[in-house]
């Protein structure tokens, strides 16, 4: 017959219950302090769009919308108005995208579809580096390099075959709406490549065989079957660029001319939000100047976030429809 | 069926797949000849002096930018004290702790933390900093640039983190260790190179960052001392010396984008190699 003898619970490990205890073992101090770093990040762009919304206030109060709408810009006069240099941004922005969706969408193509997986590699691995290239080496570049390029090669074929048209009106002194474009394009091109290259990978090869299986040539199958599967993706990536483009500061800067004007002529130097930012908020004097100043950044701010937000869903869309 | 049709179909096909080849030599040619053009360029200007002495007064030729690129390597370092910890700690917290929602809020707002302008940037830390204070500062370009590294050190962080397989925590709780010991002394140090190269990419990416500091760090033709002086740093010194009308400043500005262009794409080049060989040995 089995005795039982009686065994004093004892407690060998305890498990760390109360806060305090857990506190000391250091589980709970890790998690407060990522959540903390978590939280200061929330903090910080709120303080993002505090700083600039009470900032701009003095603007916002002394123009209200007739700032988003004013093509005068006098900071002698204290008078404030906002459209030449929105024109200018949307102009160049619109342009160098123009100019680098065709190339870039095409060399997606020519790396994902045809080039063998070596080159391809090789090519993406160059594109990426030249992604990092900071912006003011492309503003240096484009000041010394591509404008004396643009007007001697570029200008005059222009001129000579288009030169009717009103955009290509006037005289070219170098700096000019077609000099940024142009520069832009050069700059967000790579992120287009990078981007579009990768959603053309992730379409299944199953599709392209099918298409190349019931008589499809490879551009067929590449033009009506790959691409339409990654138009979302493809969209997305020029949204990212042209986000990139709007915000684009020192390279802008540095070719557009400086000069708050509004003309059909690419020809003619013009200005943008961040460049003019860039130039006259460190010397700018006066309350209402600084504060206009500040809610030229505000409207930028806005513009990047509405156009981040779309291609966040138009992204967001794809792969949760590959998933 | 109509061999005219299928003929035309196949001139299509070669011309149109000739002509993405042709875009991708166009891109990659301008591309190259830009860049090789400042390497030329740029490595005809250099010389010891150059990397060695401060500017010399307007007038005068000669000079360096040894002051700016000490200055750079100060901001930077500021920038990464700010930028590293914040987000390589919220990094754990969205890969290891936090639940679906809140992680979902985060993230998204470190995308749009992501996708602020940084002349925007610039304007912020100018109302945080500069103007409380009274005077430019190194300190505040470093603000501006380390919260500019916030988003990718968090990205990187959760990305890598990410990528550690669960049997390695479970296998450390089963052992006894808290969660924190877990993440601190098993995953993260798994992750360790992808984490370092991360940051090393983010690094280089501010590193060439022009606009934030164009009114925080200003710019200064001596040495700064301490950090609550204008400082002068490489890109801002590229720029001005770009825009400058003298032809010898032209010169030293090429040289500058050099020294930079230089350190970008070295930083770049090591950190790519370090995260391919990490996942190469993943593989094996």
């Amino acid at each position: 017959m089995a005795t039982s003898f009686p065994v004093e619970p004892r407690v060998i490990v305890r498990s760390p219950r109360t806060f305090i205890e857990r506190l000391r073992g250091g589980d709970q101090i890790a998690l407060l302090t990522t959540l903390v770093c978590a939280v200061t990040i929330i903090v910080v762009v709120a303080l993002i769009v505090v700083e600039l919304w009470m900032n701009s206030q003095p603007a916002i109060k002394a123009f209200g919308w007739h700032f988003l709408t004013s093509s005068t810009w006098d900071p002698n006069a204290e008078k404030f108005g906002a459209l030449p240099f929105i024109y200018g941004t949307c102009l160049t922005s619109a342009l160098a995208l123009l100019i680098a969706i065709p190339l870039g969408i095409a060399a997606a193509i020519f790396l994902a579809e045809m080039a063998p997986p070596q080159l391809s590699n090789l090519l993406t691995f160059l594109i990426e580096l030249l992604a990092a290239v900071p912006s003011v080496i492309y503003g240096l570049l484009g000041i010394f390099v591509l404008v004396p390029l643009i007007r001697d090669c570029l200008v005059p074929v222009l001129v000579k075959f288009f030169g009717y048209l009103p955009i290509f009106q006037g005289d070219f002194y170098g700096v000019s709406f077609l000099s940024a474009s142009l520069v832009l394009s050069v700059m967000v091109a790579p992120f287009i490549i990078s981007v579009s290259r990768e959603v053309l990978l992730a379409v299944p090869v199953e599709q392209r065989e099918a298409a190349l299986a019931v008589g499809a040539t490879k551009w067929e199958a590449t033009w009506q079957i790959v691409l339409p599967n990654a138009s979302t993706g493809i969209i997305g990536s020029v949204f990212l660029a042209l986000a990139r483009a709007l915000g684009e500061t020192m390279a802008v800067t540095m070719v557009i001319g400086n000069t708050p004007k509004i003309t059909a002529s690419l020809f003619s130097p013009g200005y943008s939000i961040a460049a003019v930012i860039a130039n006259e908020f460190a010397e700018a004097s006066g309350r209402l100047y600084v504060s206009s100043l500040i809610f030229l950044g505000l409207v930028l701010f806005g513009l990047t976030i509405v156009i981040n937000a779309v291609a966040r869903i138009l992204v967001l869309t794809t792969t949760q429809r590959s998933a | 069926m109509d061999l005219r049709v299928s003929r035309r179909r196949k001139i299509v096909n070669v011309v149109m797949l000739s002509l993405s080849g042709v875009c991708t030599a166009l891109v990659m040619g301008v591309l190259f000849f830009i860049l090789g053009y400042l390497f030329w360029h740029g490595a005809k200007s250099l010389n010891w002096n150059f990397l060695t002495q401060v500017p010399k007064p307007s007038g005068q030729t000669g000079g360096g930018v040894a002051n700016a690129i000490a200055g750079s390597a100060k901001v930077l370092l500021l920038a990464t004290c700010i930028g590293v910890p914040i987000g390589f700690l919220a990094g754990v917290y969205l890969a290891e702790y936090s639940g679906k929602t809140f992680a979902f809020t985060i993230r998204y707002v470190v995308d749009l933390l992501n996708g602020v302008p940084s002349i925007v940037i610039g304007i912020v830390a100018y109302a945080l900093v500069v103007r409380p204070m009274g005077h430019y500062s190194a300190l505040a370009g470093g603000v501006a640039l380390g919260i500019m590294m916030i988003p990718i050190a968090v990205r990187t962080t959760e990305e890598f983190l990410r990528s550690v397989p669960n049997s390695m925590r479970e296998g450390a709780m089963a052992l006894g260790a808290t969660r924190a010991r877990t993440i601190f002394t098993v995953v993260a140090p798994a992750a360790i190179s992808g984490l370092i190269s991360g940051m090393m990419l983010n690094l280089a990416r501010v590193a060439g960052e022009t606009a934030p500091l164009l009114f925080t760090a200003l710019g200064n033709m001596f040495w700064s001392r301490g950090w609550l002086q204008p400082i002068a740093t490489l890109p801002v010194t590229i720029y001005n010396y770009a825009i400058a009308p003298e032809e010898d400043l032209h010169q030293q500005a090429w040289a500058a984008g050099f020294v930079l262009l230089f350190l970008v794409l070295g930083i770049n080049v090591t950190a790519r190699m370090i995260i391919a060989r990490g996942s190469a040995s993943a593989r094996r």
